[in-house]
């Protein structure tokens, strides 16, 4: 037997090439699945039919038994229902992934001359085009159910940033988890408990002052919440600086932390 | 250039407790078509993951071209195809979509990934379909779409993992006519399949694997003629011809079996023999019908192993 012939390990390519081309992948890659989510607009649908819902049962059906002293719960409600939006759309990217995961295309991108990380960059960029419609699209429907933001548009922008960045941030979370479950419906399972207790322990509904103790205190330590509480005081214009950046602190640890963790993942899968 | 376009000494991978490849090791001259065969659970998934860069092995080396598919994975990527078990495209991008975009994402540039695209469409004969939606199309389509998407780039050496496994004869054929075409173009193939048909219809030489190890190499007549037993049916028109039959083949040296006017004929030598055992026969009334059975893989399969094919279902990609 001949031996295999031993070939020196090609050096890097230039890191100016290696940024370029995982741009490149990244644009093709979430071209790709805002493609697919056109084709498939059932899945948009049913990401804005849920918090439509949830708007419509809060300002109607229960809205009424919640006091919230010194605002009109609708200005209350708004916050919440944008930041349960995003959390329940960021299922969406480990669903998508742990599809792909399954149809094999995963295999394929891994024997392609690819970016790695494009795989997943292009994956969550994506998801945020797909948070800025369905966001568009609950901002449309508080507005018709009576929501005005009381200091005005330009902090109603500076909330709903607040809003984009902690749905990129969590499209993270849920890249990692998509790629360690088996299936799409794996996916959605583990996803969905998740959300609702960061969701439904938050402020988003109900004030936090209104739960006992040992509710509160998970409930007003985590990052729906966060976000939940930094998005009023911009909109019902308080001082808001210190809020503002526990939001964006979450945001950017938890986008840290499981961008690292997925791109660990994803590359240790040919394990 | 190489003489050899894959390489692979002493590959070892193991999923947890379950040892996928153990020890394995083979060689794919540039520009023949070979044909790994073992049944489920072999190790034929995870042999072609590791050569084309999607699996890293626990042990051994491998190389495509002369370069190292763990430690140059990168180049070894540029000149690969890949074709898995199952059509990874994406149901919902359209034929020409999907190519397009594997040939960016294979660095072949944007404009020659359209062009690429279109010509691929043709040769595969998804012209008409290019622009609906993969997810109607038929499992024979989304096969050949598949193939194509591994060929974007001109990779001189393709990986097919079972490439017709599920499709009707029909497309089938379509398949194997694509893979005839590619290997008179020059391209390496290296595929895997259940079929021994499949590798008799395609391949220059057969690698037999068996628990993660090479069983034996061949061609696949080597093989069918070391291995297989040929079962000759001859039905005669009289239970007392093939009785008079059973006799003379018994005298001339044939292992044969008489069942009322039917008679069975076990051969080692393929099926080679049938003249001569016709001829032993000259003196009889012809047979009503002869029937030959060619080996399967399952027979050189129990021959080489001693066991009947484990079926323990596929090995994680």
């Amino acid at each position: 037997m001949t031996a295999i012939p031993v070939v020196a390990r090609t050096p890097a390519r230039p890191a100016l090439e290696r940024l370029t081309n995982a741009i490149w992948d990244t644009i093709d890659v979430s071209g790709r699945n805002l493609r697919s989510l056109t084709r498939n607009p059932q899945a948009l649908i049913f990401a804005t039919i849920q918090p439509m819902i949830f708007v419509l049962l809060f300002r109607y059906a229960f809205g009424g038994a919640i006091k919230v002293p010194g605002v009109s719960y609708v200005d209350f409600l708004m916050p919440g229902v944008f930041a349960q939006s995003v959390a329940f759309g960021a299922i969406g990217t480990a669903v998508g992934l742990s599809a792909d995961l399954r149809s094999g295309l995963l295999v394929r991108f891994r024997t392609l001359p690819m970016s790695r990380i494009a795989v997943l960059a292009g994956r969550t960029l994506a998801d945020l085009a797909r948070n800025l419609v369905v966001v568009a699209v609950m901002l449309g429907v508080g507005y018709a159910v009576g929501f005005r933001s009381p200091a005005g548009a330009t902090a109603l922008l500076a909330a709903l940033g607040l809003v984009i960045a902690f749905a990129y941030a969590l499209s993270w979370a849920f890249t990692a988890l998509g790629l360690r479950v088996s299936d799409p419906e794996a996916a959605q399972g583990a996803g969905v408990p998740v959300v609702f207790l960061l969701v439904f322990t938050s402020s988003a509904f109900v004030p936090s002052a209104d739960m006992p103790g040992w509710l509160q205190a998970f409930g007003t330590h985590q990052p729906v919440n966060a976000l939940v509480v930094a998005e009023r005081a911009l909109i019902f214009g308080q001082p808001a600086a210190h809020d503002v950046l526990i939001s964006l602190a979450w945001s950017g640890g938890l986008l840290l932390a499981f961008a690292a963790l997925s791109l660990r993942v994803y590359t240790r899968m040919n394990r | 250039m190489n003489e050899f376009a894959i390489e692979a000494e002493g590959l070892r991978k193991a999923f947890g407790s379950v040892t996928a490849l153990d020890g394995l090791t083979l060689r794919v001259p540039t520009g023949s078509v070979v044909g790994l065969l073992g049944p489920n659970g072999s190790g034929k998934t995870t042999t072609v993951s590791i050569l084309s860069t999607a699996l890293r092995p626990d042990g051994g080396r491998a190389a495509v071209r002369g370069l190292d598919v763990v430690a140059d994975a990168a180049r070894v990527r540029a000149a690969i195809g890949f074709a898995g078990q199952f059509a990874a495209v994406d149901p919902n991008l359209t034929g020409r979509e999907n190519l397009t975009l594997i040939g960016r994402l294979s660095r072949v540039g944007r404009r020659p990934a359209r062009a690429r695209a279109e010509q691929l469409l043709d040769v595969f004969g998804l012209g008409d379909a290019a622009d609906r939606l993969v997810r109607g199309y038929s499992g024979g389509m989304r096969r050949r779409l598949d193939l194509a998407a591994a060929l974007v780039h001109r990779p001189p050496v393709l990986f097919l993992d079972e490439p017709t496994t599920g499709l009707d004869p029909e497309s089938r054929f379509q398949l194997w006519e694509s893979v005839r075409d590619l290997a008179r173009a020059g391209t390496t193939v290296l595929l895997t399949t259940q079929y021994l048909e499949e590798a008799d219809a395609l391949t220059d030489q057969v690698v037999i694997i068996a628990a993660g190890r090479v069983a034996d190499t061949g061609t696949p007549r080597q093989l069918k003629e070391r291995f297989g037993t040929v079962v000759f049916t001859l039905d005669f028109a009289a239970p007392a011809d093939a009785l008079a039959a059973s006799r003379l083949l018994a005298a001339a040296g044939y292992q044969a079996e008489a069942d009322r006017a039917g008679l069975r004929v076990r051969s080692d030598s393929g099926s080679g023999a049938l003249p001569g055992l016709l001829r032993a026969l000259d003196r009889l009334p012809d047979p009503v019908s002869v029937g030959v059975r060619e080996p399967t893989l399952d027979d050189v399969f129990l021959t080489l192993t001693g066991q009947v094919p484990a079926s323990q279902g596929g090995i994680p990609a």
